[in-house]
């Protein structure tokens, strides 16, 4: 299993990337890149009201043969894609739920942060162990 | 209560601080509003993250000023705005009939002049919540009278 997160402010280039393992990182670019556009087909349906979905889950967006791409935007629009292996049918929809709240609330930290500058890239310490201890449990 | 007070007095100690700084040196006083409203924009940036961690999505721009006059303005100064009027064409105007900040100073014209020094750190605040919730905007504040301000 190679669970992938990354971290994607408005303008959509990432703040964060975090793969396991860690030389498989250039592959899934093509594919975050995609689902962004499914990301984007998501919000502005929610803004036509035709999905009255006031959550920040986005669930599943789009499953490849390999892999499935999740994601989740925040009211702040920064978007947090995360891509699991499609062997991994193990992992259920609310423990990808509580992996996201757990990279909204670390975010918010990185945010509140006065040496952090919002649109640089993620270098915390405190990030990247939150990070990698969360895609552990899913390997 | 004591931590209202304590944003109070800091923010006042800002203004001033800022002020005596320019003075001794460095800088006219038109940068002085500069850095103050600034300075409310990066920390209006990450309260905004910490206020809209839990809340559901917001619909359009109206919910967002909503949210701002409600639950935004009574987490930092304790109380709602008193009115919101828009002209539904992206003018939004907020009134404070006893804004926090200025209770303290003067309850009519007097001061007024320097009304505007303290509203700067306010109009950042605003300014970097809106754009962190995707809405560039200029905020302006004006007082007739304190310390109520639009």
């Amino acid at each position: 299993s190679e669970p992938v997160s990354f971290v994607l402010p408005p303008q959509n280039y990432p703040l964060y990337i975090r793969s396991i393992p860690t030389e498989n990182e250039l592959k899934f670019h093509y594919t975050v890149h995609t689902s962004l556009d499914v990301v984007d087909e998501k919000i502005s349906a929610m803004g036509k009201a035709l999905v009255d979905q006031r959550e920040l889950y986005l669930g599943l967006l789009y499953p490849t043969e390999d892999y499935k791409v999740y994601g989740y935007v925040t009211n702040s629009k920064v978007k947090f894609v995360m891509v699991v292996d499609s062997s991994n049918t193990a992992l259920r929809d609310n423990e990808i739920r509580s992996m996201f709240r757990k990279l909204h609330n670390s975010y918010t930290d990185i945010m509140c942060n006065p040496f952090y500058n919002p649109g640089d890239r993620i270098q915390s310490r405190a990030f990247d162990n939150m990070v990698n201890s969360m895609m552990m449990q899913v390997c | 209560m004591a931590d209202e007070a304590l944003f109070l007095l800091l923010h006042n100690e800002m203004v001033a601080g800022l002020y005596r700084a320019a003075e001794q040196g460095e800088g006219e006083n038109g940068r002085c509003t500069t850095k103050l409203e600034s300075m409310g924009f990066r920390v209006g940036q990450g309260l905004i993250e910490r206020f809209t961690k839990d809340t559901a999505r917001f619909k359009d721009e109206l919910d967002i000023m909503k949210f701002v006059c409600k639950d935004f303005w009574t987490t930092v100064f304790k109380k709602q705005i008193d009115n919101l009027r828009t002209n539904h064409q992206g003018i939004y105007v907020l009134q404070d009939n006893k804004f926090r900040l200025l209770t303290q100073m003067s309850a009519g014209k007097q001061y007024l002049e320097h009304a505007p020094k303290y509203l700067a750190f306010t109009c950042g605040l605003i300014r970097g919540g809106l754009s962190n919730l995707g809405i560039k905007s200029i905020v302006t504040a004006e007082v007739s009278s304190m310390p109520a301000c639009k």
